[in-house]
């Protein structure tokens, strides 16, 4: 049964990376044609002459990396006062993140793109990585971390000399070091495969992430079934290979928070 | 950190010193604030307001009061849409229990575990976009491989994804595939924690894993099954990408398809009515409580924490 249950889950990659192989009328053919008579790789072609791939992969990558590196900063920052610092209102602060936690993200978009059309962002690289930076979810995870961390370890480089900063970005980061790669690989996962918010803050196409572009493609060749295989293999395949890299880490995030999306 | 303070800060200037380690402690977490609230409470609030406005044709916007909200609740449209998102919702829930068999099955074989959980994650790191397009296809309904299979047992099948009676359905399938790897790593993680012990024992006094399943790793598994379907209600009522690139834009079945966040989408950012736009992300947000609100009270009835 599980072998049957794997064969479901594997059986669309397949036809997805045969069908790019094909050509368009053993794409279209009845019955199915299963492995391409004769092996082209046309179809990846028309896939870079039809969409600025390199410049795609440019704006999602610039994109993950603003978002990531932007997260793990604030997030941690933010995480560790919360777990060990005492100020006046950090309960009710807090708890302001925790609520932001389970509101929909429809409730924010219309202002988030009024935000940026004010600041003059429209339709640009950090526009589309900067609302994804502040995560309720990363800060939170980060906090229950450095709270597991003895606090013998902060009074020693206290003894030191060191001062807050250091303590944090010398002792405290190097010690939540899993949960920062687990944040790491959930943040760069959703920024990847993002959609519906760069459909919104970006028009043209030198900002289109890969998700974008991949969907315009489809309006414009929505029956070139290789040319669409080509290009939906090309721009999971990253990820995918990452993930088959670092499968523990996906799988401590996913654990760990059991968020999606 | 407090026996260093109050130590030092008996014997020299205590409120000084308190008042420094609250600004220390303000400065960690200022830059998250500034974010938070620019880009989340105040467009949360934002987006209230604007659910009782209506923009003009040139920009500018006036108080209508609870029109948007009276407009909608008599719109065909968004009943259709809250019909769709609800289907699509309660279809992606019957994956629990899949997704509950399968982990307990992965969890007990002993070879190419890891194999069988990278398999079944793998359409989690895929992105969304790209899995609407290889379903797309697969459901074409002249080519598609799942009607020339169902042509092999002469059965005629519907055109799925361009079918209007049959779309959202078909698109839920889609949703169920997707989000097993999730619910099985986190259900996994939590038929990991169960204490061997208890399979040891009840096997010697003679139960078999299909009794062990259901008297033992069910009960003790269900707040993972309870988080497990919170989560993906949440998810589902705000399912997007996959309607977009499987019905969306000009299909046959893209009225009677949209779901909530797809009319939101085509509201607020194709027609721009804004306040039409915002007052569905408020009864989104209404209905997205509303229904976790109902998962928690039904939870006493069937959670067991042990």
């Amino acid at each position: 049964m599980l072998v049957v249950a794997a064969a479901a889950m594997v059986f669309p990659f397949l036809w997805q990376l045969l069908t790019a192989l094909k050509t368009v009328a053993e794409s279209r053919a009845v019955p199915p044609v299963f492995f391409p008579s004769d092996l082209t790789v046309d179809a990846f072609a028309r896939f870079f002459d039809s969409v600025p791939v390199v410049g795609m992969v440019g704006v999602s990558a610039a994109a993950l990396v603003i978002r990531v590196g932007g997260q793990l900063l604030i997030c941690s920052l933010a995480a560790y006062g919360f777990a060990r610092m005492t100020f006046p209102g950090r309960n009710v602060l807090f708890g302001l993140f925790l609520i932001m936690l389970m509101a929909p993200s429809q409730l924010f978009l219309i202002a988030q793109f009024d935000l940026m059309k004010s600041l003059g962002l429209l339709d640009t690289i950090p526009a589309i990585a900067l609302p994804g930076i502040f995560s309720a979810f990363g800060t939170f995870l980060l906090r229950q971390a450095f709270m597991s961390v003895p606090k013998e370890f902060e009074e020693a480089a206290r003894l030191d000399g060191a001062n807050a900063f250091q303590i944090f970005w010398r002792v405290m980061l190097p010690m939540v070091g899993p949960t920062l790669a687990a944040l790491t690989v959930l943040t760069a996962l959703y920024s990847w495969n993002d959609l519906l918010w760069p459909l919104i803050i970006t028009s043209s196409k030198e900002n289109m992430t890969l998700p974008v572009g991949l969907a315009t493609l489809q309006g414009q060749y929505g029956t070139d079934y290789p040319t669409l295989m080509a290009g939906s293999l090309l721009a999971s395949l990253p990820l995918i290979a990452v993930f088959i890299a670092l499968q523990r880490q996906f799988f401590a995030g996913i654990a760990s928070s059991g968020l999606k999306g | 950190m407090s026996a260093v303070t109050s130590r030092r800060g008996a014997t020299r200037r205590p409120a000084l010193l308190r008042i420094s380690n609250a600004l220390t402690g303000l400065a960690f977490v200022a830059p998250a604030l500034v974010g938070l609230l620019a880009l989340y409470i105040v467009p949360l609030i934002s987006t209230f307001v604007t659910s009782f406005t209506k923009t003009g044709p040139f920009g500018g916007s006036t108080f209508v009061g609870a029109d948007n909200y009276l407009s909608l609740f008599l719109d065909a449209e968004f009943w259709t849409a809250l019909r769709n998102s609800l289907i699509f919702t309660a279809i992606v829930l019957l994956g629990v229990p899949i997704a509950i068999v399968l982990a307990a099955l992965i969890n007990s074989v002993k070879r190419f575990r890891t194999t069988y959980r990278v398999l079944f994650f793998l359409p989690v790191v895929t992105l969304p976009v790209a899995v609407g397009m290889v379903w797309r296809y697969i459901y074409n309904g002249d080519f598609g491989v799942i009607n020339q299979a169902l042509a092999a047992f002469g059965i005629d099948g519907p055109s799925w994804v361009a079918d209007p009676d049959v779309a959202i359905y078909a698109v839920a399938i889609v949703g169920i595939w997707s989000s097993l790897g999730t619910n099985i790593i986190i259900l996994g993680a939590g038929i990991q924690a169960i204490s061997q012990d208890l399979f040891e024992a009840s096997s010697l006094d003679g139960a078999g894993s299909i009794r062990q399943f259901f008297a033992i790793t069910l009960p003790l598994l269900s707040p993972s099954v309870f988080l497990v379907s919170v989560l993906s209600v949440i998810s589902s009522l705000q399912m997007f990408d996959l309607i977009y690139v499987m019905i969306g834009r000009g299909s046959p079945a893209e009225q009677g398809s949209q779901t909530v966040v797809y009319l939101f989408f085509q509201k607020a950012f194709v027609e721009y009515d804004r306040g039409y736009g915002a007052a569905i992300a408020i009864v989104l947000l209404v209905i997205i409580m509303a229904v976790t609100a109902l998962q928690f009270r039904l939870q006493r009835k069937w959670v067991f924490y042990g």
